[in-house]
C-alpha cells in the first residue's frame, strides 16, 4: 500500500491582483483565491501513483477556514483524506514557523499510518519562496528532491524512488530511500477530469480540522509571527521608471523610423562592435 | 571582533556560477555600509566565500580574483556533484564554526534548495529572491541589519524583510540582478581547507543518471543581446521572425509568460519574475505590453529597444527608445537595414 501526502496552499490568484492607482495599496478585495498551481499538479502526481501501485492520498493545509474549498479541490482530483490545520495562532507564520507546523502534522499523520512520499509544490506563488518543502525535509530529516519533473518509480518493496529533477543546465535521475519528499514543476503529473464519484463526494467531504487545541500539540514559541525569525519591516510600491524617446512609424514613416532607432541603438558606447554593424 | 559577510560560491561540474561572484560584489557593499560602525567600535569585516566540489580549486581562487577575502573549501568526492543532504550538512558545520553575521546564497535552482535547507536546519530566517540588499538601521541609533528587499504578490509590492534575533541573516539573490565586480588582477584573499570528513550518514541520495537537456542549453540569462517577443507577435510563427532579428543582431531570443503560458516557445526563454531575470547590452521588446512582472525582469538592461503597436503600453516607461508601430512592419525592415549596413561595411 501507497500512502502519499501533499502538503498544498491556497493562494490569492496573483495573476488578478490589482493596485489601486490613488493610494497605491494592494486591493484585496474580489481578489479570488486558487490551489497554488504546482500543487495540484504535485496532487495530480500523488493520486496517479495511488492509482498505479494501489493505497492512499492524504492531503494537508495550514491555512484560513476557506482553505476547505482547495481541500475539495483535492478531493475532487482523487485524494482520499484532507486536514485543515487552522487556528489564528498559526497567522503571521514565515516559512519557518509554517514548516514547523506542517512538520509536526506530517509526523502524526505517519504515526497514524506511515508515509511513503511527501508532496510539495515547487513554490506557493502569493511568495514564491520555495522554502516549505527543504524546510520540513531537514525537520522530518527526509531525503528532498527539489525541482522533481518525473518520478520514474515508486519501489515500495524495496523502498526506493527514482526522481528526475531539473537544474539549471540539466536533468538529474536521483535514488533515493523512502519515506522521502519532493518538490513539484508542472511537468510532474496532468492535471486529472474529475471522476463523477469523486466529484460527488468531494462536495459533500468535510475535512478533519486540526488546531492548536488538538488532536496534536504544539510548542506556542515555534507559531505564527512569534515563531517567525524574519519580519517584513515595510511594504511599498516598485519604483516608477521614466521612459526615453518615443518615435512614430505613423509620423515618420516606417523606414526612417528603423534607420533613425538603429542610428541611436549604435551611438551607444561599444555597440556597434558588439553588434557588428557599422555607424 | 569579525564581521563576517558570507557568500555561497556555487558550481557545477567545476564551472562556478557567474551569481557566486556577482554576490562577492554585493558583499563588498553591504561592508561599506557598516563603515561607519567598524571605525567606531574597532571591529573588521570581511567577504567570505564558501566552496564545496572535488577538485575545484581553480573555482576557489577565481572567488578570490572577485574580491573574497578568504574561501573556505571543502573538497571530497563525495560531494563532487550537488546534493541536498551532503551539502546542507557542511554549510550548516561551518555556519556554526564561524558564525557569519550575513549569507548570501544564488537563488538559482541549487542555491535556493540549499539555502532552504541550511537555514532550517541552522534555525534562522531566510528571504527569498532579493532584488535589492543594504545594511541598515531599523531604527535611528539601533545596529545595523541586513534590510532584504524583494518583490512579493506577484510584483506589485515590494516587501523589505528582517531577521532581527537569528544568525546569520540569510537571503537568496536572483542572478544578474546585481552587476559583476572588477576582477582583480592580484587577489589578497586565503584559501582554508576545511577538513571535513563526508560520513555515509550524510548522503541520503545518489545521482543515476545526468540527462541533457537540450532546451536547457539555452542560456539567455547571460546573453549580451536579446530580442524577446510578446503575445503581440500573434501566433506562434512570429518567433521566427524574432529569431531572425537575433540572429541577424548574434543574440537569443527571450518571450514573455503570456508566449510561454500558450506554449509558443518553451519556458527557458521566459523574462520576468517566474522567468529568468536579463541585464543584456540590448534588449529588444516586440509586442510585450511591460506588465510589472515582465519589466522586473529586463528593466536593468542597458539599452532597452521597445516596439509596440499601442502608445500608452507601459513597456514605454522603461524603453530607452520606443517605437509605435506594427512589429511586422518594423522588425522586417530593420532586419533590411542591418542587412545593408552590414553589407556596406563588407563591400
Ligand atoms: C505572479 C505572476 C508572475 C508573472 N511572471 C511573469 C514573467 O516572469 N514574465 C512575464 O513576461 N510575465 C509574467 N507575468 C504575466 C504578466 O502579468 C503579463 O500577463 C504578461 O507579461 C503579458 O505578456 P505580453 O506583454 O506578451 O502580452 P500582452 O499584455 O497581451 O501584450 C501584448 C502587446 O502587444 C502589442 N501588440 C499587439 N499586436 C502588435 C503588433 N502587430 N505590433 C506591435 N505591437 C503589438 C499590444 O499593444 C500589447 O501591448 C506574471 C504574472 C503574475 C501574476
Ligand atoms: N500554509 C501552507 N500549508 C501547506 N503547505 C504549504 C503552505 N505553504 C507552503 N506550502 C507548501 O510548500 C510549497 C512551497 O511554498 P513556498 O515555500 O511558500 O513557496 C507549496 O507549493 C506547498 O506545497
Amino acid at each position: 500500500m501507497f500512502h502519499a501526502l501533499v502538503s498544498i496552499k491556497q493562494v490569492p490568484d496573483t495573476t488578478n491582483i490589482r493596485i489601486d492607482p490613488e493610494t497605491n495599496n494592494l486591493i484585496r478585495q474580489g481578489v479570488p483565491t486558487i490551489l497554488n498551481p504546482y500543487d495540484a499538479h504535485a496532487v495530480a502526481a500523488a493520486v496517479e501513483w495511488k492509482r498505479k501501485l494501489g493505497g492512499k492520498v492524504t492531503v494537508i493545509t495550514m491555512g484560513p477556514a476557506s482553505a476547505v474549498t482547495s481541500l475539495r479541490e483535492c478531493i475532487e482530483m482523487g485524494a482520499d483524506r484532507a486536514i485543515l490545520i487552522s487556528d489564528r495562532k498559526f497567522a503571521g507564520a514565515d516559512t519557518w514557523a509554517t514548516s514547523y507546523v506542517l512538520s509536526e502534522v506530517i509526523k502524526a499523520v505517519h504515526a497514524q499510518e506511515p508515509v511513503d512520499l511527501v508532496f510539495f509544490g515547487k513554490q506557493a506563488i502569493d511568495g514564491d519562496t520555495a522554502q516549505v518543502g527543504p524546510g520540513v525535509a531537514v525537520r522530518l530529516d527526509l531525503p528532498i528532491v527539489t525541482y522533481a519533473v518525473k518520478i520514474h518509480e515508486v519501489d515500495l518493496q524495496n523502498r526506493k524512488v527514482v526522481i528526475e529533477r531539473k537544474t539549471e543546465s540539466r536533468n538529474e535521475v536521483i535514488r533515493t530511500s523512502l519515506p522521502a519528499a519532493l518538490t513539484c514543476e508542472k511537468e510532474i503529473a496532468e492535471i486529472p477530469y474529475a471522476s463523477l464519484p469523486d466529484l460527488v463526494y468531494s462536495l459533500r467531504y468535510e475535512p478533519e480540522l486540526w488546531t492548536t487545541e488538538g488532536p496534536i500539540t504544539f510548542d506556542p514559541s515555534q507559531l505564527g509571527l512569534r515563531g517567525s525569525p524574519t519580519t517584513v519591516f515595510k511594504t511599498g510600491t516598485p519604483e516608477k521608471h521614466k521612459g526615453g524617446e518615443v518615435i512614430k512609424t505613423a509620423e515618420l514613416g516606417v523606414e526612417n523610423a528603423v534607420k533613425t532607432a538603429l542610428d541611436k541603438i549604435l551611438a551607444a558606447e561599444g555597440m556597434a562592435s558588439l553588434l557588428g554593424v557599422a555607424k | 571582533m569579525t564581521r563576517r559577510f558570507w557568500v555561497y560560491i556555487e558550481q557545477e561540474n567545476g564551472k562556478p556560477h557567474q551569481v557566486s561572484w556577482e554576490l562577492l560584489g554585493v558583499a563588498r557593499r553591504l561592508v561599506q555600509d557598516i563603515e561607519d560602525e567598524l571605525q567606531k567600535s574597532g571591529d573588521t569585516a570581511v567577504v567570505e566565500g564558501i566552496l564545496v566540489g572535488h577538485n575545484v580549486e581553480s573555482v576557489a581562487r577565481e572567488a578570490l580574483h572577485y574580491g573574497a577575502d578568504t574561501v573556505y573549501y571543502v573538497d571530497d568526492p563525495a560531494v563532487k556533484h550537488y546534493l541536498n543532504k551532503p551539502y546542507t550538512t557542511v554549510v550548516t558545520e561551518l555556519v556554526k564554526k564561524y558564525q557569519p553575521e550575513v549569507m548570501l546564497v544564488g537563488a538559482t535552482t541549487l542555491g535556493r534548495d540549499l539555502a532552504g535547507s541550511v537555514a532550517t536546519s541552522v534555525g534562522t530566517g531566510l528571504t527569498a529572491d532579493t532584488t535589492h540588499l543594504a545594511m541598515g538601521s531599523p531604527k535611528e541609533g539601533e545596529k545595523k541589519l541586513l534590510m532584504a528587499t524583494r518583490p512579493a504578490f506577484g510584483g506589485n509590492v515590494i516587501a523589505t524583510i528582517l531577521c532581527r534575533n537569528h544568525r546569520p541573516q540569510m537571503a537568496t539573490v536572483r542572478p544578474r540582478v546585481f552587476s559583476m565586480p572588477e576582477r582583480l588582477a592580484e587577489p589578497r584573499g586565503q584559501i582554508v581547507r576545511e577538513p571535513i570528513a563526508i560520513t555515509p550518514d550524510m548522503v541520503n541520495a545518489e545521482i543515476v543518471e545526468f540527462l541533457t537537456d537540450k532546451a536547457s542549453t539555452v542560456n539567455i540569462e547571460y546573453a549580451d543581446v536579446i530580442v524577446a517577443g510578446g503575445r503581440g507577435l500573434g501566433n506562434p510563427k512570429g518567433f521566427e521572425l524574432i529569431k531572425q532579428l537575433a540572429d541577424e543582431l548574434g543574440g537569443v531570443v527571450g518571450a514573455s509568460r503570456a508566449c510561454v503560458d500558450a506554449h509558443w516557445i518553451g519556458y527557458e526563454h521566459q523574462v520576468g519574475q517566474t522567468g529568468k531575470t536579463v541585464r543584456p547590452k540590448l534588449y529588444i521588446a516586440a509586442g510585450i505590453s511591460g506588465a510589472i512582472q515582465h519589466k522586473v525582469g529586463m528593466q536593468e538592461s542597458d539599452f532597452i529597444l521597445a516596439i509596440n503597436r499601442d502608445p500608452n503600453a507601459p513597456i514605454f516607461e522603461v524603453a530607452t527608445l520606443g517605437i509605435v508601430g506594427d512589429l511586422y512592419e518594423v522588425i522586417p525592415a530593420l532586419i533590411r537595414e542591418i542587412r545593408a549596413r552590414k553589407e556596406a561595411k563588407h563591400g
